[in-house]
Parts: C-alpha cells; structure tokens; sequence
C-alpha cells in the first residue's frame, strides 16, 4: 500500500470508526427517522431582525442546489454527482459521499420572502433569512398617568 | 443511487501526536478519496470552508499533511441557536511510499474540496522490458 493512514491507529478512533459503522448499519436496518441521516447539517444564527443559515455541501456546484421558501420552511435541495474514474483508474479510498439530498427547516418567524439571499463560498452554503416586517419585536412605550 | 441519501458526520481528529496546536480551533477528519492509476495518484478531500490560501501542504520524510484553516463565521447581533455540525479546521495525515514525485505534486481547491495530484516517480512506474532473441 502506497497509503497508510498514521492518524487512525490509535485505539479510540477505531473505537469512533466501530461506532461510525454501527450508525451506519443502524441506519441501514431501521427505516425510522435518524438524525446523522440528514443532509446536510445546518447551523443557524438567529436575532430580532432574521436568521443565517449555513450549511456544508463541498463539492456541488452552485447550480445544483435549489433552495425554496414556503411560509417558514426552507427547502434545500440538491445533488452532488460520483466522482467518475478515468481510464484505468482504481479507487483506493471512497469515503466522500454522493447523491441527491433533501432538508426542509422551519423557521421560527415568518420570513420576507423577496429579501432572502443566497451565497454559496467555498462549498458552503449560506441564506439569510430576514424576518418579515410585520412580526419583529415592537417596543411598547408605557405612559405613565399621573 | 441518485436518490440514495447522501451521509456525512464529521469526525474530529483524535491526535496521536503531542504536538501543541497554536489555534484554538477544532480540528476534523477530511472525508477523503483517493483514485490510482499508473502514473499518479489523485487525493480528494471535502474541506467546506478553506479557501485556496486556507491550505498548507507539508511533506516531511515521507509523512504528508494537509490543513486546512477557516475563520470561523461571526456575525454581529446574530447569535448561535442551532448547531448540528462543528465548525472548525481540517487535519490529515498520510504516509506516503517513496515512489512520488514530490516535486510535481499539485494542489487546488474548489466549491471546498482540496484535490491533490502526487505523479509517481519515473523509477516506480512499470517499465516494459522487452526480451530479445539471440
């Protein structure tokens, strides 16, 4: 082997890997909702004025992801093609992986749906999601009677 | 497969090594594949977030490491309220044979993914040897 991977000799990622492949057996056999099964993982900020949604999807192409807006619940879509052997090629390692992808988020607010943004960087995925207008936060005065 | 459900949880590097880490960032375990032929070998990694300067390639004795650094996203009067993936750097470490050609490895980075090409050396490829008649 031209290869070898020094960093997963130890005895507690060969734990993590055992473990990696009983998720992965687990989500095989078992047809229930899992949550490793989702794709891809989001983080979300949020404030009084909206939320950014970031999402990792390297290797797909802007052009492949469709996003769409429904009320509050935003739908990620797309696909990231197998990685094609030449001629002669072997695969060695194949660990990355490919395949159509599905994840709808609901927000907590309703968002103003002509001001959403999207900007894919680097292989991130990145929406921003103003909160409509009518549902921020008002600040009510007290007047005080005297 | 095109509908299989694509999988990915990301595994932080467990680090055999003592060596101390100047960032504070955390470091995770590149998905990665790695195709052969007879001439090269070409190494992909998912590095979501490293920029092409973000890379930092050493080739040390015959142990090849990629890193790959981001800034880890701010944004003023935002705040994290929903994390399911970790956010962080890249790591990985791999012995190599001596059959590469260090001198022409190639590196490039696109949509996030860190392609790597190690040419082997002329002395490692097959060589025809022709027999012959006396």
């Amino acid at each position: 082997m031209l290869f070898q991977r020094l960093a997963g000799n130890d005895l507690f990622s060969s734990l993590r890997e055992m473990q990696r492949l009983q998720d992965s057996l687990n989500r095989v056999l078992s047809s229930a909702p899992n949550h490793s099964a989702e794709y891809p993982l989001v983080n979300v900020w949020t404030s009084e004025n909206g939320a950014i949604v970031r999402a990792e999807v390297p290797g797909i192409a802007p052009e492949d992801v469709d996003i769409s807006l429904v009320h509050d619940t935003l739908t990620i879509r797309g696909s990231r093609k197998p990685e094609e052997l030449k001629e002669g090629e072997a695969r060695y390692r194949h660990e990355r992986g490919f395949g159509g992808f599905t994840r709808s988020l609901q927000l907590p607010f309703g968002v103003e749906g002509d001001k959403v943004e999207a900007k894919f960087a680097s292989g991130v995925l990145q929406i921003t999601l103003p909160r409509a207008e009518a549902e921020k936060p008002r600040r009510i005065s007290v007047v005080s009677e005297s | 497969m095109a509908n299989e459900l694509m999988e990915m949880n990301k595994q932080e590097v467990m680090s055999r090594d003592d060596a101390e880490h100047t960032r504070t960032q955390k470091l995770y375990t590149p998905a990665t594949d790695i195709h052969e032929t007879q001439e090269q070998l070409t190494l992909l990694a998912d590095m979501p977030g490293v920029k092409q300067d973000g890379v930092e390639i050493t080739l040390e004795q015959n142990i090849l490491t990629i890193y790959g650094h981001l800034d880890a996203p701010e944004f003023p009067g935002y705040n994290l309220t929903y994390a399911e993936y970790g956010m962080g750097g890249y790591r990985r470490v791999f012995a190599l044979s001596n059959e590469i050609d260090r001198d022409g490895i190639q590196a490039s980075v696109k949509n996030g993914v860190l392609k790597l090409i190690l040419p082997k050396s002329k002395r490692a490829m097959p060589r025809k040897i022709s027999v012959q008649a006396e």
